[in-house]
């Protein structure tokens, strides 16, 4: 999916040079059944209110792929949708826009989280422990489950790479979801991860992009996985699964809306952000692809059936731990060459 | 001599040099092109493995000061940490802290919290900074700490290089290997080495009897083959990688049907490990093993190998003493080319490997894209490409310039 949309977003991008030089907003964000829902509720209903025409492309992550852009100073993205850690990085190093929040409702507008000097908030959601309902009757119950070869056999799949494994790992070991980044902050805590994941070593394999998770339990590929929530309830309601989820434990983060440094659009950007952030508007999202939304009178606008498969419903946030980005931006090389350095012992 | 001779020597002259410039001419948008997007990426991939001026931009003064550290057995004098105290208040009101604090980070472990937590524990003034710093933090204390700023203080810097070696250098000049749980890239290039090595045999092995059969049949039927080999060669890298994955999953085609023909109860593990790499990568690049060869032995004179045989050599002896050493320079191009295209990849390893099964690419696009570490990033592109240049002229000394030619 990652290499799918990057070539998509490549091509996409040789149309798009190809063109005019007084170019349309363009809005990137993460491609697939997301992108989909944000073109249904977000995109087409902008341009059919305000005639403002809007391009939108599919990127892949990474705020290298930013920075070059902007550094290279023709940007030709306006409005892009990122990670926190990306938000942070990006932030500090100057590659995006600092928000005026008059023109996009005001910061009392939205959740404390979603508010950033560069950027607000687009989306929550999770990372859950998934399953196939119609293979395992009664699931898991939490990562302690995961980490069960006898209860649950067969293979399991985890994100590539030491972020969200390790977490993961850990809570698998009993800690606490409150407690996970203050043992993770430990030498001991490494090791004890690294060392719980030994034990499911020959039967777990690592999935690299959103998409695959679930094709990965549709396939029968894997018994159990880390999966999105949305893409659980995607799969479910689109292609007729029956996976089930489990939010004991779920990791949960956030994406949000930055504009690029220098964009030539940036009148168009604040209005285009103004239209996503209304209570109104974020209220469709759900009904569609099951991420929460951040402005504070949204949920009360969200169907109650769809509420229960998002992440910011009260009971499902209840047991679940916030992805801590600032640990991450510390120590992600670090723990990927030590993640390397595991996976390539026998 | 004549005046008349002389003119028609400058006219030859003349014609001669509008000939050289319409070549250049010709040639010239290839050259620029090359230029473009060959010389000068790769140029600048290997000054940015050494260059490294982003922390010197931020904090001139401290870069300064430590130019005149000599006694590295202890911490720097007073001047230096007046000079990073002046730096970091000046780094906060320009809001670029976040990029000193990011390139200490490669090199201390929490290096990046050190930076931000003293810059919030600094006071105004200070009578000794030292002991200001001290207070703050005792990790200023360590001579490691300053070590790291004064090899990111550039502008020349062995850092990244090392790094990309397992190694580190030390306060006191010598060079170490770094921590054990760090020490992986090494591993990583043999191992980028041994899938390739291996994938190019796999493809010489399977290309070889291929190409024969294109070379002997008549031209027809030779064309209707040679089309099926090139179908595949024509379809997207991705699209073929992916559809390894529907046939060698747990439930795919290879599975479901040895499990039906009751071969095994079991299914065999064929993907997202390194026999799924190897196949897959092999597939992809059979092609390029493929025309070589086959250009090769359209070449090779049927007669010899009939008077081989007339002449008494059983079909094994004839074919290993006169087919074979003749179709050398297709082995060896063929075989050079799937290797060089092999070390590079990054796609197929990505979709169908396992975590032990990443190539050196896998690493540079996460220092690239994920964490921004252009320097390392850089470092092991470099150590890819040396690496590369290396064998290569290994290869030319031992094959020789003759073994290299395209047929």
């Amino acid at each position: 999916m990652r290499l799918k949309t990057l070539l998509l977003a490549a091509a996409a991008l040789a149309v798009a040079t190809g063109g005019a030089m007084a170019r349309d907003l363009t809005v990137v964000s993460w491609g697939g059944a997301y992108q989909d829902a944000q073109k249904k509720v977000y995109f087409a209903p902008f341009t059919a209110e305000t005639k403002i025409p809007l391009v939108d492309e599919p990127w892949d992550g990474g705020v290298g792929t930013l920075r070059a852009k902007v550094q290279s100073g023709k940007a030709d993205w306006d409005v892009v949708q990122v990670e926190s850690d990306e938000l942070a990085v990006g932030c500090e190093e100057g590659l995006y826009e600092k928000l005026d929040w008059a023109k996009i409702g005001g910061k009392d507008a939205y959740i404390p989280d979603a508010v950033n000097e560069c950027g607000v908030g687009a989306i929550f959601y999770d990372f859950v422990l998934g399953y196939d309902k119609d293979k395992l009757k009664d699931g898991p119950a939490g990562w302690a489950d995961f980490f069960d070869l006898k209860k649950f056999p067969g293979k399991r799949a985890l994100r590539n790479g030491p972020k969200t494994t390790l977490e993961i790992a850990l809570m698998g070991d009993g800690v606490a979801p409150k407690d996970v980044y203050k043992v993770l902050a430990t030498p001991e805590g490494i090791d004890r991860a690294f060392k719980k994941l030994d034990t499911i070593k020959s039967d777990l394999i690592f999935w690299k992009s959103g998409a695959q998770p679930p094709q990965l339990l549709a396939s029968g590929e894997v018994a159990l996985t880390s999966v999105y929530n949305g893409r659980v309830d995607a799969a479910n309601r689109n292609d007729h699964r029956n996976f089930g989820m489990v939010w004991n434990g779920a990791l949960y983060t956030m994406d949000s809306w930055v504009i690029l440094k220098g964009s030539p659009n940036l009148d168009a950007a604040y209005k285009f952000l103004a239209f996503v952030g209304r209570p109104e508007n974020e209220a469709k999202l759900p009904d569609l692809i099951a991420y929460g939304v951040p402005n504070v009178k949204a949920n009360a606008l969200i169907n109650p059936d769809r509420l229960k498969v998002l992440g910011t419903a009260p009971e499902n946030i209840a047991n679940a731990v916030l992805l801590n980005t600032a640990f991450w931006l510390e120590n992600s090389d670090r723990l990927t060459e030590r993640f390397n350095q595991w996976a390539a012992q026998k | 001599m004549s005046g008349g001779a002389v003119s028609l020597r400058a006219q030859l002259a003349r014609a001669e040099r509008l000939r050289r410039w319409r070549a250049f001419g010709l040639v010239a948008p290839l050259f620029f092109f090359l230029i473009v997007v060959f010389v000068a990426p790769i140029g600048d991939m290997l000054l940015r493995s050494a260059h490294d001026v982003e922390l010197r931009n931020v904090w001139p003064k401290t870069a300064a000061a430590l130019a005149g550290w000599t006694d590295r057995a202890h911490v720097p004098d007073e001047a230096a940490f007046a000079a990073l105290a002046a730096d970091i208040r000046s780094a906060k009101a320009a809001g670029t802290l976040a990029v000193p604090a990011r390139r200490l980070n490669y090199a201390v472990e929490g290096g990046r919290t050190l930076v931000f937590n003293t810059q919030r524990k600094l006071p105004e003034t200070a009578d000794k900074w030292t002991d200001a710093f001290l207070g703050a933090d005792p990790r200023w204390g360590d001579v490691e700490t300053w070590n790291a700023i004064d090899q990111a203080a550039g502008p020349l810097t062995s850092f990244f290089m090392l790094a990309a070696m397992d190694r580190q250098m030390r306060a006191d000049g010598s060079i170490v290997l770094a921590d054990a749980n760090r020490r992986i890239y090494l591993d990583v290039l043999a191992r980028t080495f041994l899938v390739s090595a291996v994938v190019t045999a796999l493809c010489l092995l399977l290309g070889f009897p291929v190409a024969y059969l294109l070379a002997t049949q008549p031209p027809a039927r030779a064309n209707l083959l040679m089309i099926l080999v090139l179908l595949p060669f024509w379809t997207s890298l991705l699209v073929r990688t992916a559809a390894w994955i529907v046939v060698l999953q747990e439930h795919g085609l290879v599975n479901d049907a040895l499990i039906g023909l009751g071969l095994i109860e079991r299914p065999l593990r064929l993907i997202y490990n390194r026999t799924g790499v190897y196949i897959a990568m092999t597939h992809v690049l059979l092609p390029f093993a493929v025309l070589p060869l086959y250009s090769v032995m359209k070449g090779v004179n049927p007669v010899y190998m009939r008077a081989a045989l007339s002449l008494g050599a059983r079909p094994t002896v004839a074919f290993l003493r006169v087919y074979l050493p003749q179709t050398t320079p297709g082995v060896a191009a063929g075989g050079l080319l799937v290797f060089i295209l092999a070390l590079g990849y990054y796609i197929t390893p990505e979709l169908v490997g396992g975590a032990s099964d990443q190539m050196l690419s896998h690493f540079i696009a996460y220092y690239t894209a994920d964490t921004v570490n252009w320097g390392m990033a850089s470092a092991l592109g470099a150590l890819l490409l040396a690496s590369t240049l290396a064998l290569y002229a290994l290869y030319n000394r031992l094959v020789g310039p003759g073994g290299v030619r395209m047929g």
